[in-house]
């Protein structure tokens, strides 16, 4: 009787309960419960992700929720921010577009990764949906500023447009000048990728003067010095601000009016931008310092002394993304003065400001990440560029900082052992993954043997992404990931030796995984076709721009692969250097 | 510990798939496997250079490589990259002046790459960088009247679009001129060329 009157329930409390949950996770969990949850449950979600564009069909999405109003899209594997995926590889956003135009009218955010998107579609997006608010198109590509102005005109409430890292074809600056005088609705603005014939600045000014509400604002390289204390005396609400060039000759006019337009910004928090900054105007910014909580230099070419005594102005500051430049004196001593006074540092990234450069000069070594770690023990998510690093500094860094979620280093030079014993740096990494328990992603580089991938599997219970590069030294090191690291979704790897035995042997656990990518190893075509063959739930795809695999022997090695798990079976757009390896699909080349 | 984990990856179990059944050939851990056409090993030990040969496939491009590391050893402010690392972002637009990325067409090939003109210091290195690319076959290297050829025997040349739109043999003008001057690169083939009247040879010394 009693568990009758709990499953008695009436939908709409049920309904009501269940829009208090958020979480993808969750929702999924009370989905599963039993037939009628699951019923309720699809009604009623708004928000679905999609980690991998490709893992699904539009039309699947669609039956199993018809009432969407948010969608997030990933496309492309993460390598192909370096250029290891070829132009035309996929992620096309179209026909996503086409089919929930039809079926979700009130449709409000689109947010994309890494995904095609041409001004058709942006054209389409503006035209279906009424009640459009968010788009976010994150390194995308494919369209020009015709599509934006498609978007400008006809989304009369938007909220948000945001173009980070987006690729977008120069063809003019008028599009800005689309929006509606009565849109007044702007809360973010982000075209800091576009290019210098991209944006009216006027046209700017007037959409920045009629939204009270901008919040978040990111000006692209051209807006020169100049006119940054127009846009922020329009502004003064503005919380998140990335300025475009910030170079000019030192006027003093200039200065103060630079200046004071920073200071009456009440609630700025967070800066970014400064292209080719100009040292002597960075004081302009001193009033605003003390409530900063996140500086993104990446783009500075800001050196040391200037950067410490700009740092040593933001003791809140919990985020700080800098490029390094290499110079004659140690920057590990900004990183120093970084660690003394910034004690509620939490992400930590630092670029390297000549990267292919044959002379290292070496200026930035392990010891600033190391002070880094010893002084900010908040410390929770590093990418870090460097030329040398050693296991003791490593295990200093992880005993340092057992918070850290995040830990990708990059030791430029392929295979580098440990400086100080020349030995690999398993036992450093080994380290991280052992002490920092709650890490979730990790990158490696240096020299490593197949031992470090024994701790990983050992450790790394909660690792999802992990980023492996010229490491190990057989099939075991791809084995012990695979069959150790229980919550892996994601792993990327590339020139590592690693064939077909822990691939076959670990094939299961591809259908637990998002996806898997493997260029430049040793997996032979034979075992892709087997893996397609046996494994209906992954797309198995082989990617080659010179010659089709079949033209070879079974055994030669592909040059890259592709697996990821998915419930619309193989993908109907590859272009010709893509094949799939499930059986279905027939080799046409 | 090694031997028994070796053992293990060969026996059936429920992750994975049953080696016996299948007509693969598999070495056992540590056993390096050489493929029929006698390429590289695999599975054992490689070093960074080997591992770099059997990105590009077969023996005739091993060669290749070998001369064109040569050839960009001779500069020595950049050296030969490896595709994608060090695995930086739009690493151009970070702390540079400028960045000129430039779109890649290659007649017959449906796809477009990009490349950074920035980064190299002289044509030997943006075309040693193409070939890399495009590795399906080979660019005229007409700088030493080399004629390499494609598998069916087309012959590609390297040319750009200027400021001015017109279009130029890649190697015309000196090398700064070039990155200055050019908006996009179009591999053509040679018969194309010759009709567009692009057969003026170098103009310029071999040390640019």
């Amino acid at each position: 009787m009693q568990k009758e009157m709990a499953y008695s329930f009436p939908d709409e409390v049920l309904k009501h309960v269940f829009s208090f949950i958020q979480s993808d996770k969750d929702r999924n969990a009370v989905s599963l419960v039993c037939k009628s949850w699951y019923e309720i449950e699809r009604w009623c979600r708004r928000k679905v992700f999609i980690g991998n564009c490709y893992a699904v069909s539009p039309r699947m999405v669609i039956r199993r929720f018809p009432e969407v109003r948010s969608i997030e899209l990933k496309g492309k594997p993460h390598f192909a921010d370096f250029n290891l995926v070829p132009d035309g590889w996929g992620g096309y956003v179209l026909q996503w577009i086409a089919e929930m135009a039809g079926a979700y009218p009130w449709l409000g955010e689109i947010r994309l990764k890494r995904m095609v998107v041409t001004d058709e579609s942006l054209e389409l997006i503006a035209k279906s949906f009424k009640n459009f608010k968010v788009l976010v198109l994150f390194s995308c590509e494919g369209f020009s500023t015709d599509g934006l102005a498609a978007i400008a005109a006809s989304c009369k409430n938007l909220r948000e447009l945001d173009l980070r890292e987006s690729e977008v074809d120069d063809l003019s600056g008028h599009w800005l000048a689309q929006f509606p005088e009565t849109c007044t609705s702007l809360v973010s603005l982000n075209i800091s990728c576009l290019g210098s014939d991209e944006v009216s600045f006027s046209a700017l000014e007037r959409l920045v003067d009629r939204c009270p509400n901008l919040r978040s604002l990111q000006l692209n390289r051209a807006v020169t010095l100049d006119k940054i204390a127009n846009i922020l005396r329009r502004a003064p609400q503005l919380v998140d601000f990335g300025t475009g060039n910030y170079a000019a000759e030192l006027q003093p006019d200039v200065f103060s009016n630079l200046a004071g337009a920073f200071s009456s910004c009440k609630e700025l928090k967070s800066l970014s931008g400064f292209w080719d900054v100009v040292p002597a105007y960075l004081p302009a910014l001193y009033s605003i310092c003390p409530r900063l909580t996140s500086l993104n230099l990446s783009y500075a070419t800001i050196q040391s002394p200037d950067l410490i005594k700009l740092v040593s102005h933001c003791p809140r500051l919990q985020r700080l993304l800098f490029l390094i430049q290499v110079l004659d004196y140690v920057e590990d001593s900004g990183l120093e003065e970084l660690a003394s006074s910034c004690k509620d540092l939490q992400e930590l990234r630092v670029f390297p400001s000549d990267p292919f450069g044959v002379e290292p000069n070496v200026s930035l070594t392990e010891q600033g990440l190391v002070a880094v770690s010893l002084g900010c023990p908040k410390l929770q998510s590093v990418l870090y560029f460097c030329r040398r690093m050693s296991n003791a500094a490593l295990v200093t860094i992880a005993q340092n900082c057992p918070n850290l979620t995040r830990f990708r280093l990059c030791i430029i030079e392929p295979k580098t052992p440990d400086y100080l014993t020349l030995e690999p740096l398993d036992a450093g990494f080994g380290a991280i993954v052992e002490h920092c328990k709650d890490l979730r992603r990790l990158s490696l580089s240096g020299l490593l043997t197949d031992h470090v991938f024994e701790y990983i599997g050992t450790y790394g219970k909660k690792l999802e992404m992990l980023s492996v590069a010229f490491a190990g030294d057989s099939d075991l090191g791809l084995h012990h990931v695979l069959s150790g690291c229980e919550s892996l979704r994601k792993l990327e790897i590339r020139d590592c030796p690693f064939g077909d035995k822990a691939l076959l042997a670990n094939a299961a656990k591809l259908e637990t995984m998002r996806s898997l990518w493997m260029s430049s190893c040793a997996v032979s075509f034979g075992a892709c076709k087997l893996l397609g063959q046996k494994m209906p739930k992954l797309n198995v795809e082989v990617i080659d721009e010179t010659e089709p695999p079949d033209s070879r022997p079974e055994s030669y090695p592909v040059d890259k692969l592709y697996i990821y798990r998915s419930v619309a079976g193989p993908r109907f757009d590859m272009p010709p250097f893509v094949w799939s390896m499930d059986e279905a699909v027939k080799i046409l080349h | 510990m090694s031997s028994e984990n070796g053992k293990r990856l060969l026996e059936t179990d429920a992750g994975g798939l049953n080696f016996e059944a299948t007509e693969l050939t598999l070495g056992l851990p540590g056993e390096p496997r050489v493929t029929s056409d006698g390429g590289a090993k695999l599975g054992s030990k490689r070093g960074f250079s080997e591992t770099v040969d059997l990105k590009l496939g077969d023996n005739n491009r091993e060669v290749k490589l070998g001369h064109s590391l040569q050839e960009a050893a001779k500069s020595p402010v950049s050296k030969t990259q490896v595709v994608g690392w060090p695995p930086v972002r739009g690493f151009a637009k970070r702390g540079k002046k400028s960045c000129k990325y430039v779109k890649v067409a290659v007649d017959g090939a449906p796809y477009l790459r990009k490349v950074d003109l920035e980064i190299y210091n002289s044509y030997q290195q943006l075309l040693t960088s193409l070939e890399d690319m495009f590795s399906c076959f080979t660019i005229r290297n007409y700088l030493n009247e080399k004629k390499i050829e494609q598998v069916n025997g087309i012959e590609y040349m390297p040319t750009y679009e200027d400021k001015d739109g017109d279009w130029m043999l890649v190697g015309d003008v000196p090398w700064q001129m070039f990155v200055e001057s050019c908006k996009r690169l179009r591999l053509m083939k040679s018969s194309e060329a010759v009709g567009l009247g692009l057969t003026t040879g170098p103009k310029y010394s071999s040390t640019n």
